[in-house]
């Protein structure tokens, strides 16, 4: 879908993380956990495209305006990296942004009954929370697992634990939690029975598909790339699948085959 | 004021507005379905096709700059065969032309693929990207060389039944010689233009952001030169132009008539608003309605110096 919405709020967590709400059709509550939204976030022509987010949240409130009743809703949780995310932390309550969403495939919750394992790194974390939701919601034992570089990258913990979900937290820096990879913190504690599910910087994606792999759990990531069109018609955002050679090339899009895929269809160098 | 008239023709094609979807930008057709309605454009071209699928370029592959965006996709498609049995069977049944683009690796490559689409009912018309900066072979070998081209156009012609565009490339010191080649060959219409070749650096890992180096500059930042080499080519050359470049709203489609040509095509713009092509087609019409012109067709070349 293609709508314009309007910014309910949009608050700085911690430096340089903002997490925004905008009103959205009810459709979209339908949406699954890892679908993303591209977002236009000037009418100039610089920056030119559209910027891609996780889901954050999706849910109903009450409009506080008059004549108004429930009003659907998605969030994003995102950082400030360039150009384009400045001038979305820019944005007011009012002010109407133009969205396309929900896009991509989401996550696979898996049967009922298996540990559900969730693993972010920084702003990683963002479609973990939407998924979180989603599994607690079916009564699913969740554990999370967050790393960052320091305390600032950890986001959004306490909403997890409102959740009931357990956590662990691991930074770089051990300024928060456990000091050092979150893999690491992540490889004592798994075992056969439990699904994982990951978002974060593609290195981190790649230790966790390792050690997936080694444990025989059942893995899926969500994956990032540049991306024009989000609809999977410019080709940009491919990356190599499993049996991607030079001479038997095999290309996964992101936007549209992804962003979430099973750990064993790419290619992890 | 009945609603003008804004139906054109291009080597035959007849279409209910000028607008047109340009290779590469709107995937298969099916893409876009949800976002706009297919028969509310003039024409739709498909991603341009080769005899073997092919997988395209290393990633990364696209990055912005300002105004535009570079990429080097590498013309990855799904090859014609698997086009005609997976995508066109969806497309014939959208009451909008469809135009296949199509390119070969080498001369003969190219009429292979044309004659296989000849007799093909559902495929309107051919365009022959002898333009693109992102391959090694094909591509920009035949659109810069006025000889090579010919050979191009000659041979497609010889293969197709079908109105035949050849898509030129800006990557020339004289388009309009480039122009006039292709016409002297046979071409039907030519359509104009293609991506510039550029370049973007990442200061910090000091290498190039592309995998490939370089890639096609699209977007409004390329809009000026395309409108040039239109106006450039409408002079010299009598075929039917298409004009592509930067085209983000019924405006700038409009200045491309003005400049010379028949119709225009919508790139880039599909990927910032995917409904583009059916608003710009609006956004025209509108245009016509306030200046209380009847049909479109009257503003081609209509350009005062
Ligand atoms: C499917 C998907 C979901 C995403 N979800 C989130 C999210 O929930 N929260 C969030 O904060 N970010 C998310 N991102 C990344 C986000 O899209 C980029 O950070 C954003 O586009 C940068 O825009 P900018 O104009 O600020 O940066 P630019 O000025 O364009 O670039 C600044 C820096 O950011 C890097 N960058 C630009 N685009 C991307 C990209 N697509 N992926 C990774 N790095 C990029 C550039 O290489 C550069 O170093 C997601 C990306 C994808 C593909
Ligand atoms: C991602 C991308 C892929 C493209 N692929 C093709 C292609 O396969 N064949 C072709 O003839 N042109 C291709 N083009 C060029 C466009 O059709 C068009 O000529 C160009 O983008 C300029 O128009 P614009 O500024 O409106 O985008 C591609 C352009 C882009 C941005
Ligand atoms: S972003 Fe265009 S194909 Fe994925």
């Amino acid at each position: 879908m293609q709508f314009k919405s309007m910014v309910v709020s949009n608050v700085e967590l911690s430096p340089n993380y903002f997490r925004m709400r905008m009103t959205a059709p009810q459709e979209l509550l339908a949406s699954a956990p890892g679908q993303f939204l591209m977002l236009k976030v000037t009418d100039a022509i610089d920056p030119l495209l559209r910027r891609p987010f996780g889901l954050f949240d999706v849910g109903t409130f009450t409009a506080e305006y008059a004549g108004c009743g429930t009003q659907a809703y998605c969030e994003i949780l995102y950082k400030v990296v360039g150009k384009g995310t400045k001038l979305l932390s820019a944005l007011h309550h009012g002010d109407v942004v133009d969205l396309l969403a929900p896009l991509g495939r989401g996550f696979d919750l898996g049967p009922a009954g298996e540990e559900k394992v969730l693993v972010g790194g920084g702003v990683g974390l963002a479609p973990l929370y939407y998924l979180a939701k989603a599994l607690v919601a079916r009564g699913e034992k969740v554990r999370l697992f967050a790393g960052g570089r320091n305390r600032d990258d950890i986001l959004c913990i306490t909403e997890f634990e409102r959740l009931g979900v357990e956590t662990y937290v691991a930074t770089d820096d051990g300024t928060l939690g456990e000091s050092g990879f979150v893999t690491q913190v992540l490889e004592r504690h798994l075992n056969k029975g439990m699904r994982i599910f990951a978002c974060g910087p593609t290195p981190m994606l790649g230790a966790v598909a390792k050690m997936a792999a080694l444990h025989e759990v059942p893995c899926q990531v969500s994956m990032e790339a540049y991306m024009a069109c989000g609809v999977g018609a410019c080709l940009g955002c491919v990356m190599k699948g499993a049996n991607h050679t030079e001479d038997t090339p095999d290309y996964r899009c992101v936007c549209k085959d992804g962003p979430v895929f099973d750990s064993f269809e790419l290619q992890w160098s | 004021m009945q609603r003008p008239d804004m139906s054109v023709a291009v080597a035959g094609i007849k279409m209910r507005n000028p607008v047109m979807t340009a290779s590469g930008t709107f995937g298969y057709g099916a893409e876009f379905a949800d976002y706009l309605d297919l028969e509310c454009i003039g024409a739709m071209i498909s991603k341009g096709l080769s005899l073997k699928p092919k997988a395209g370029n290393p990633t990364p592959r696209i990055v912005e700059t300002p105004g535009g965006m570079l990429n080097a996709i590498g013309l990855q498609n799904v090859g014609i065969d698997a086009f005609i049995e997976q995508k066109l069977p969806y497309l014939k049944n959208v009451n909008t032309p469809v135009i296949v683009n199509l390119y070969g690796n080498t001369l003969e490559e190219y009429g292979e693929v044309a004659a296989r689409l000849d007799g093909l009912s559902g495929v309107a018309g051919i365009e022959v990207n002898i333009s693109c900066p992102n391959v090694k072979q094909g591509g920009i070998v035949f659109g810069t060389d006025p000889g090579a081209a010919q050979e191009v156009v000659r041979l497609v012609k010889k293969n197709t039944t079908k109105p035949m565009i050849v898509k030129l490339s800006p990557n020339v010191t004289d388009v309009v010689l480039m122009a006039k080649a292709c016409a002297d060959a046979g071409a039907d219409a030519l359509s104009l233009i293609n991506t510039l070749t550029g370049m973007a650096i990442d200061l910090e890992r000091r290498r190039p952001v592309l995998a490939n180096v370089t890639g096609g500059l699209s977007g409004p930042a390329i809009k000026p030169v395309a409108l040039r080499m239109v106006w450039q080519v409408a002079k010299a050359v009598k075929l039917p132009l298409i004009g592509i470049g930067g085209i983000m709203n019924g405006r700038d489609a409009l200045e491309f008539m003005l400049a010379g040509a028949t119709a225009v095509q919508v790139g880039t713009a599909s990927f910032l608003d995917p409904s583009a092509a059916q608003r710009i087609a609006r956004e025209m019409e509108q245009y016509l309605v306030d200046h209380k012109i009847e049909s479109v067709s009257s503003l081609i070349g209509a350009l005062e110096l």
